[in-house]
């Protein structure tokens, strides 16, 4: 086994999005146990968290609530240069200090961003640990930096990489000739949009426990991805994965910041096989904002051509995209795919800076491009002098790659536009963008979106029965917040005629049955058919000993009721638990899910409206309304969806009218690495939301007829913000955030003329 | 944040420190030389301040006594996440700027990441282990199951606090109180929504 050293293994453990992202149709077509048509009576109602008593309690037991005995505090030591060469690292008066059992360098080579970690400490507790730090003793080499990508683009700015420039090419996509298409066009515009990085800040900071057990580790992780973590820390620390078990009860927010290892993992396990002891490493909120990962600035320039009657004949785009040292995010995608067009052509760009390292965050580069893309679809729109839902409703596909790729296996965006421009009463907008008069304006936009979301062929779920008559459903997922745990119970309750609070639900243990990194909205629809095909087959099994006991064919016994019955005679019963007790010992149903059919592809929507209102005096925006409708195929606990699609429209207004980095060209430093300077929403900025679901069942995708909703209610949320300020002012504000300032300016130029 | 009844500035005078032993908080078993080390005194406006190393305090956590050696320097969620494995208050930002620390002090709320163990003398403290009555939940607790008003749950205990706190003195809050009330707490998932609706509920039905 080639031993990967931690940069690597990270890098690697987030290059599963790429691959994701580039091939759905992949898989070879294995017929799946159930019917995904059937009815049901507990899927896709209002189920109540199973764990909810916990959560309200707070004893829900988070990685940072975690104590084991004897257990040490670790503590990392990081770089106050945006670029250093260590010429040395003096760890003895660290590790003469009392109460400190390891100093142990993590950094031998180069520091390429300021907060890049140098060494850590393991100590009896905090207060030891931080004065260790203290007494470290680094020497550095200072060398020159550049930190943001207008600096980093110019020539001669210092080089941050030495195998490759700042500004570097990366794979575009091309599919028929756009010269041509802009030659044919009525109107033709150009217009360039601007995102800023945007940092994850998870309630719960990076944070992860190890102990060694002779050769075993256990780790403790905040993590959305136990079985990844394990497998790449085995490679890091060269040992079996066997030997290593990862587990995460509970956890405080991820967003893809938690997803594949995570160097604090690493520290905690190498300090404890140090000690030989338990050694908890908890990063601090500056970490979280300078370390863990960020979500990649973008420059998008668009350009488009048009004919007077909607028809889209070409569309351009050139990216700029910076992910720090590490690359940035590919946001063509809703250009290529969403709107028909025969012409695109996409160059793209990464840009280096002497920041951290990105990292997927909910929706990489589909919320950036989104917000590009569905502005300049508005844009466009407007340019002809139609109405932006006519100009989507004209440009509809049923096939991928913009009508000329492969049928999608089901697609309800045509009702999410529906429902959606009812729910928010499109006819109330500006039929001109602008038209209102007065300090307070009102504005109506829209934005549609796309994301994968077919889950991962090859998880595995197990079904446990017990002679005394209870249930586990068993699957190595991991609940992050979006009710997995209860998602697994709803399924296997509903087929074996049981209710949710009766399952057993075990998961966020890296020794259970493989599921994938809960990211990219893959858990349900990966998870969900894995417990019903386990489920299935128990019912089956337990069918078969009910016949006998109800002295009918297992053909015509049915599970309801916590009974099994008669179908056509509901009133021959024998109770759930008196069936279990004829076992003599437990059994254990293997499920798995299983592969999607080739040759369509498989992709979640969604449409979002919005009203905001614009103060023309102080520049600022209110959000007054949104309302968010989703094809995600069959929901499967709609009390739980509508949180996903609450927390996505959120987050988008955060974005887009709060959060950035910023960075310091003279120190290489980040300013606002805290929550009271790194401005995200609160309850003050919170408009009334409406989540919906267009709820059609995917024949295609499993057997249950469900997708992902992971990312897709934070696709359009920013976008729709964009759009909605565009028709209340009638200019579009084509950067994010999008602060009172740029509003004010943007309404400034526009008195002028510009 | 409203810190209610706990004066501003208050400082533990020497004599004050005698006045509390005197009136039995600190049991008069324990040699005085065993709960405070007093290293020195400084000089205020209001007279000798003393400076301890470590000090016992006396403080009531859902309802039950403690009485704990505390450092100057050490935080009051510390205390209960370190020292009394009360983990429902969380270490979010520790720099009182996300409320996911927040406690009830003497009713009200604080940012217990900022509140210095040392100055919680002889106050009643209320923690997330503390709102339900032996097997019932409050009412806000209900109501946040009820709602789904979380994801994560990280930040929950945060805002169940300060939830009851606001009902308490505003048992039927509109929209706008409600959000204002909640202004001092951060939910990164984003699911206020969710959580205006379970206090609106716990307000029409419940008791808090």
């Amino acid at each position: 086994m080639a031993k990967k050293d931690l940069k690597h293994a990270m890098e690697e453990s987030n290059l599963w999005y790429d691959a994701f992202a580039s091939d759905q149709t992949r898989h070879t077509p294995e017929g799946s146990s159930g019917n995904p048509d059937e009815k049901f009576r507990i899927i896709g109602q209002y189920t109540k968290r199973i764990d909810g008593e916990k959560i309200v309690t707070g004893s829900a037991p988070y990685t940072q609530d975690i104590k084991l005995r004897g257990m040490l505090i670790g503590k990392i030591l990081r770089s106050p240069h945006a670029k250093a060469e260590i010429l040395s690292i003096g760890l003895g008066a660290a590790q003469d200090l009392p109460g400190v059992k390891a100093a142990i360098p993590m950094n031998r080579g180069n520091i390429m961003y300021a907060g890049q970690m140098v060494a850590a400490v393991a100590a009896i507790d905090e207060k030891a640990a931080e004065r260790a730090l203290d007494l470290i003793n680094v020497e550095y080499k200072p060398m020159p930096f550049v930190v943001t990508e207008e600096r980093a683009k110019q020539d001669g700015a210092p080089q941050v990489h030495d195998d490759r420039p700042n500004v570097e090419e990366r794979r575009g996509y091309s599919r028929g000739d756009v010269e041509d298409g802009f030659a044919k066009a009525d109107v033709v515009i150009e217009r360039t949009y601007k995102t800023a990085v945007e940092i994850h800040q998870t309630a719960e900071t990076h944070s992860s426990i190890a102990k060694w057990q002779g050769e075993r580790l256990t780790v403790w992780d905040s993590t959305q991805a136990i079985h990844a973590v394990r497998d790449d820390l085995a490679q890091v620390l060269q040992i079996p994965a066997s030997h290593i078990t990862v587990i995460k009860h509970y956890m405080g927010g991820g967003f893809g910041s938690k997803l594949g290892l995570s160097e604090q993992t690493v520290v905690a396990a190498m300090l404890a096989r140090e000690t030989g002891m338990p050694v908890k490493v908890m990063l601090s909120r500056k970490d979280n904002s300078l370390c863990v990962g960020n979500r990649p600035s973008t420059l998008q320039t668009y350009k488009g051509g048009v004919k007077k009657d909607g028809t889209i004949t070409a569309l351009g785009l050139l990216s700029y995209t910076s992910g720090g040292i590490r690359g940035g995010d590919r946001c063509s995608e809703p250009l290529i795919d969403v709107h028909k067009c025969d012409n695109v052509k996409v160059e793209d760009y990464n840009i280096y800076t002497n920041t951290g390292a990105s990292r997927p965050t909910r929706a990489p580069g589909l919320t950036q491009g989104t917000f590009g893309c569905e502005g300049f679809i508005d844009e466009l729109a407007h340019a002809i002098g139609m109405d932006p839902l006519e100009f989507r409703k004209k440009n509809y596909t049923t096939k991928n790659r913009g009508g000329t790729g492969i049928p999608y296996s089901s697609k309800g965006l045509d009702k999410a536009y529906e429902i959606g421009a009812k729910e928010i009463g499109w006819e109330k907008r500006n039929k001109v963008p602008g038209g209102g008069t007065g300090r307070f304006r009102r504005g109506i936009g829209m934005a549609a979106g796309i994301w994968w979301g077919a889950g991962s062929p090859g998880t595995q779920a197990d079904v446990k029965l017990h002679p005394d008559g209870s249930v586990e459903a068993i699957c190595g997922t991991q609940d992050i917040g979006c009710g997995t745990r209860t998602h697994m119970a709803v399924v296997a309750a509903e087929t074996l005629g049981l209710e949710p609070p009766d399952i057993t639900v075990r998961l966020g243990n890296s020794d259970y049955p493989w599921a994938p990194v809960s990211g990219g909205s893959l858990t349900t629809p990966s998870v969900a058919p894995a417990v019903r095909d386990a489920a299935l087959k128990a019912a089956e099994y337990l069918k078969d000993m009910a016949a006998s006991k109800l002295k009918v064919p297992a053909s015509s016994v049915v599970c309801q009721n916590r009974k099994f019955a008669e179908k056509e005679n509901p009133e021959n019963t024998v109770p759930f638990k008196e069936v279990l007790r004829e076992l003599s010992h437990e059994m254990v149903f293997h499920g798995e899910r299983k592969g999607l059919p080739d040759g369509y592809a498989y992709n979640t929507f969604g449409a979002h409206f919005a009203e905001v209102e614009v103060d023309t005096v102080t520049g600022k925006i209110k959000v007054i309304k949104v309302v968010a409708v989703h094809d995600s195929g069959r929901i499967m606990n709609k009390q739980t969806a509508e949180s996903q699609v609450v927390g996505g429209v959120t987050q988008g207004l955060s974005t887009a009218l709060f959060e950035q980095r910023i960075m310091d060209d003279t120190t290489g430093r980040m300013v606002n690495p805290n929550l009271r300077d790194y401005k995200i929403a609160t309850s003050m900025d919170i408009p009334e939301i409406v989540p919906i679901f267009v709820d059609i069942v995917d024949p295609l995708i499993n057997n249950l007829g469900t997708k992902g909703l992971g990312e897709p209610p934070r696709i359009p949320s920013s976008a729709v913000i964009g759009n909605a300020v565009y028709n209340a002012i009638g200019v579009h504000i084509r950067e994010i955030p999008m602060t009172p300032d740029k509003v004010l300016r943007a309404l400034k130029e526009k008195e002028a003329g510009r | 944040m409203n810190e209610g009844k706990v004066k501003k500035g208050k400082s533990f005078t020497r004599r004050d420190f005698l006045k509390g032993f005197g009136s039995g908080t600190l049991g008069a078993a324990l040699a005085p030389k065993l709960l405070a080390q007093k290293a020195e005194s400084i000089q205020t406006q209001s007279g000798e301040v003393p400076v301890y190393s470590r000090k016992q305090v006396k403080l009531t956590i859902n309802g039950k006594d403690f009485n704990l050696v505390v450092e100057p320097q050490e935080t009051l969620l510390d205390i209960l996440r370190d020292k009394l494995n009360l983990t429902g208050a969380k270490k979010m930002c520790d720099r009182g700027e996300c409320g996911g620390c927040t406690v009830l002090l003497d009713g009200n709320p604080i940012y217990s990441c900022m509140y210095l163990a040392i100055r919680a003398e002889g106050a009643n403290i209320t923690t997330i282990e503390g709102v339900a009555q032996k097997d019932k939940l409050h009412p806000l607790q209900q109501a946040f199951i009820d709602n789904d008003a979380y994801q994560c749950g990280f930040c929950t205990p945060g805002f169940l606090l300060v939830s009851t706190a606001l009902l308490k003195k505003n048992p039927h809050p509109t929209l706008d109180q409600i959000k204002e009330g909640l202004s001092g707490n951060l939910c990164r998932c984003g699911n206020f929504a969710k959580i205006y609706q379970a206090i609106d509920q716990a307000a029409k039905t419940g008791r808090p």
